[in-house]
Parts: structure tokens; sequence; C-alpha cells
């Protein structure tokens, strides 16, 4: 059973009291390593950072303005091949949920990995916080926004700026870890909530560290409701925005029609499982003659060709276990609406298979298993 | 000007329905000629991108033939290709594209009447439809 606990803040330093909470865990020996988001030394960033020695603590950023890089594609290279000793992530909801999905591809490890979590009230693009920074709207002056809004489940952009699409339409600004570190509904400039598993609590009283448990504060659970609520809304919305702009084929062309094939989206995509992807293989370089006799066939054909059809069979592969972080989207130099696409077409094939990705580690993905009795139609038809 | 005479690409599994489509034959069973098929070993071994790649070059209809469900040689392959066949329709449904272009049907080897009238009720329904407007579609 998880337990809750809770963690006092000394004069209305939130942040630190975070830090502080981290700075135990490697002091006290819990875990050998963190893997936590921390300010670049220009301040104008926050990555993420493997850290062992607690000196090198200073300027941690628990809840990340930024997702630079899935942090799912991270924890593969970490625990995939030999990591024999514990390791603490701080995540996201949406990279915790991509790593549920990987290791169900055999492509995260979850072994010796204690995942902690904290609520999350969306990201901004990498660009747009660093010119937060530059016009002194980000860092510290963010944060104590950010905080104060999610008290209330009312958490804003600064003026003249945005969450990410993606985040503004997330359902799942919270997810199930070792440890969830609760800031919705907390007057946070006095304390925060903790979710505390089974497997790191009994981790955490063995190497001493005791935390001072808790009944929980009884807004929380209605002040996320709310907040949920208001994201599925939003995501409703959207999703109907986007399938009244794509009602044929030829207006998802267009919609489609400056995508460069750059395979960015392919990249950034922390469920894009395929080891080696087959459109970087030959099967996809063609011989001149053959341009030809496709122009020949259609009269014209556009350059690069595959385009529709890499989006199509990337999407055919990773829909069903889409956990809708966006970074595909984040990552398209011709900013296509590819997050809104998958997430559309991802809620509805996810939905017929019954399925939420990242929701347990041991519900195997759609497409590695069937059942015998379903999609029957007559005569075995679909 | 001459009726529209549909292409069918058709991925038929090398234990039942290609047997079935050979029966078809031995029995002289009378089928239009529009099916182009090919022969997999399994209907779990037909890739989406075969049957994208078909309809995105201009194939008017794309079969892909499997045994019954129970029946699959290699014990689950059909059951597969019913999954993956049911994501990549419900992507092209998405997008506006027609997805009752791609048929999965289940035809034994001993079933080639039943071969014979599904190309024939194909062709129909494809006759039907039109043109598959990919064929047109350079930007595709």
């Amino acid at each position: 059973m998880a337990k809750q606990a809770v963690v006092k803040v000394s004069e209305g330093k939130t942040e630190e009291a975070l830090q502080g909470l981290l700075r135990s865990l490697l002091e006290k020996k819990v875990v050998e390593a963190l893997l936590v988001p921390k300010r670049l030394p220009s301040g104008q960033g926050v990555v993420q950072t493997l850290i062992r020695n607690p000196e090198k603590m200073e300027g941690l950023c628990l809840l990340s303005p930024t997702m630079p890089v899935q942090s799912a594609r991270v924890a593969s290279y970490l625990s995939v091949r030999n990591l024999s000793k514990p390791v603490a992530l701080v995540l996201k909801a949406c990279e915790i949920r991509a790593m549920v999905e990987l290791s169900k591809f055999l492509q995260v490890k979850l072994d010796h990995l204690f995942l902690i979590g904290i609520d999350c009230p969306g990201t901004f693009e990498v660009n747009d916080y660093s010119r937060m920074v530059e016009e002194g709207k980000g860092d510290g002056v963010l944060f104590q926004e950010l905080f104060k809004g999610m008290e209330q489940g009312e958490e804003r952009a600064p003026e003249g700026y945005a969450f990410r699409k993606a985040c503004e339409i997330c359902e799942f600004p919270v997810t199930r870890a070792d440890l969830w570190i609760q800031l919705y509904g907390y007057p946070t400039e006095r304390e925060i909530g903790l979710e505390v598993g089974e497997k790191l609590g009994k981790e955490m009283e063995e190497k001493g560290l005791h935390l001072e448990t808790s009944e929980g504060y009884p807004k929380r659970e209605e002040i996320l409701r709310k907040v949920i609520e208001k994201r599925r809304k939003k995501r409703d919305e959207t999703f109907e925005e986007f399938r009244g702009k794509v009602k044929s084929l030829g207006s998802f062309l267009d919609l489609f029609s400056t995508c460069i094939r750059c395979h960015n989206c392919m990249v950034a995509c922390p469920i894009c499982y395929c080891k080696e992807c087959v459109f970087r293989t030959a099967v996809f370089e063609h011989e001149g003659d053959q341009f030809l006799r496709w122009a020949d066939r259609k009269g014209a054909i556009r350059m690069p060709t595959d385009t529709l059809i890499f989006h199509l069979i990337r999407m055919s592969h990773m829909v069903t276990s889409c956990i809708g972080c966006g970074l595909c989207e984040s990552a398209c130099p011709s900013r296509l609406p590819v997050a809104v696409l998958f997430r559309s077409v991802g809620d509805r094939i996810q939905k017929m298979f019954d399925y939420v990705p990242g929701r347990d580690v041991n519900e195997p993905p759609p497409v590695a298993t069937f059942k015998e009795d379903e999609l029957k139609l007559e005569s075995g038809a679909i | 000007m001459a009726e529209f005479e549909p292409r069918i690409i058709a991925f038929l599994c090398h234990w039942c329905t290609y047997t079935g489509a050979d029966l078809a034959g031995t029995t002289r069973q009378q089928y239009p000629p529009n099916i182009r098929i090919i022969h997999l070993m399994c209907s779990g071994a037909v890739d989406s991108i075969y049957v994208l790649k078909a309809l995105i070059d201009g194939a008017d209809g794309v079969l892909i033939g499997g045994c019954h469900p129970g029946d699959c040689h290699y014990q689950t392959g059909n059951y597969k290709a019913r999954r993956r066949v049911a994501i990549l329709k419900e992507i092209l449904r998405e997008l506006g594209f027609s997805e009752d272009r791609i048929w999965l049907r289940w035809i034994s080897a001993s079933e080639g009447k039943l071969f014979a009238d599904t190309v024939t009720r194909m062709v129909e329904e494809l006759k039907k439809m039109g043109p598959n407007p990919m064929r047109r579609l350079w930007n595709a």
C-alpha cells in the first residue's frame, strides 16, 4: 500500500524543500544516483542530469519547465544494459508512462530504477522558456506563479506565452510511480504532499530516512479533478477541430504538405521502438528509373517521396502506445500538427482495444497480443 | 469510355487462401481477372507497408486472405493480421480515406468457390466506389 507523507517547507522555499528531499535520498544511499532536471549554467534552460555527488545538486529544478528530450529515452540508455545499482529518476507523468510502454518492448528495465513523479502543470517549448528567462519572466518568477496557481488548480503561462499544445490537452498530470510529489491543492509555500510506494518506502525506512506521515490534503482530489476535467475538455475540442480539418485525404495531404521527411518526429518519439527503422534502410532507397516509373504512372510525383507512407507506418507502429507527450510536434521544423494527429487517431484505436498506454506494466501492448474472440464481423471480415 | 476496371492487389497466405485460389482455378470457377496475387507464407506476414504502398501507388483495392481463426498454420498469424488490419483501417478512416478498399477475408484451402465469389464481389464493390483517388494524387 502506498503511504501518504508530507514535506514541510520553511520560509516559503518550496524548491529548496524538494531539493532537500532528493539530497537525502542520495546522502542516505537509498539510491546510488539521481536523474533529475538541473538548471544550465546560462540559466536559460533545464536539462536532465545524472548526479552521483550530492555536492553537484545546486540548481536542481524538479518541476522542469521544459522537456528538451523525453526522459523515457534517457532511461532506456541508462537501464537496458547492465545497470546494477539503484537509481532514482525524477520524471513527468508522460515520461513515466512512456517508460512503462518501453519496458513492454524490452527497451527499459525497471529492476533498479525508482520512479519519482511530480505533478505536471505542463511544459514550455525550449525556445519559449529561454526567451522567458531573458525577459525576466522565467525561473524563480515562473515557479512562484506556477506553485501558487497549482494550489488552486489554476496554473497559467506567463503573459504572451502558452504551455505546449500537447500539455494543454494532457489528461495525465499524475500517474503511478514509486514516489509522487504532490503540488496540486497544496499550499506549497508551507507543505508538499508525497505519496510513497511500498518498495521505495521500505528502502527509505531501512536506510533511516523517515518521512512525516500525513492524512493528505483534503482539497487535492477536488482540485486535481478540476484540472483533469479542464484538460479533457480542451482535448476534445482540439480533436474536434482537427477532425473538422481532415475530412478527406486531400485535406490531410494539404495539412501535411510541408513535411520535409526529416524524421525528427521519429527521433524525438519515446515510443518509436524499432531498433532499425525501415525508413532508414535500403527499402526506401529507390533506383532512379523507379522514380521515373512512378512519375510516369501519376504524371508527376512530389519529391522527396514516401512522406505519406512514413507518417502512416510510423503511426501504425506507435499509435496504440502513444502517451501524447507531443515531442514529435516540438521537434518538427515545419510545425506540422503531428502531436494532435497521433493523439486523435490514438484515442480511437486505444479505445478499440480498451488500452491505456502507461497504465500498467503487465498489460501487453495491443500490437503484441490478440484475443481469439474479437473484431468479428460477417464471414470473418473486418 | 470503357468501364472502369479496378485493380486489386491480393496478399494470400500459402496454406489456406492461396491454395483456395488454386482450387478455384482447377475446379474452373469463373471470377473477374482484376486481381494480382502476391503469395506469402502467412497473413501474419503482411506488413502494413505492403498494403499502404499498394494503395498509395494507386491500387483500387487490397485483399488479404488468411486461414480461418484457429486454423493458422503458424497458430496465431491470422489473429495478428486481424489486429494489424484493424489498426490500419482505423488510421485511414481518421484521415478521410475509404478504408473499404482493404478487405481481410478468411478463405480456406477447400473454399475455391468462396475465393471466386469474394473476388467477384470485391470487384463489384470497387466498381461502385470508382478509382482510388490516390492514383491521381501526385502529392501522396
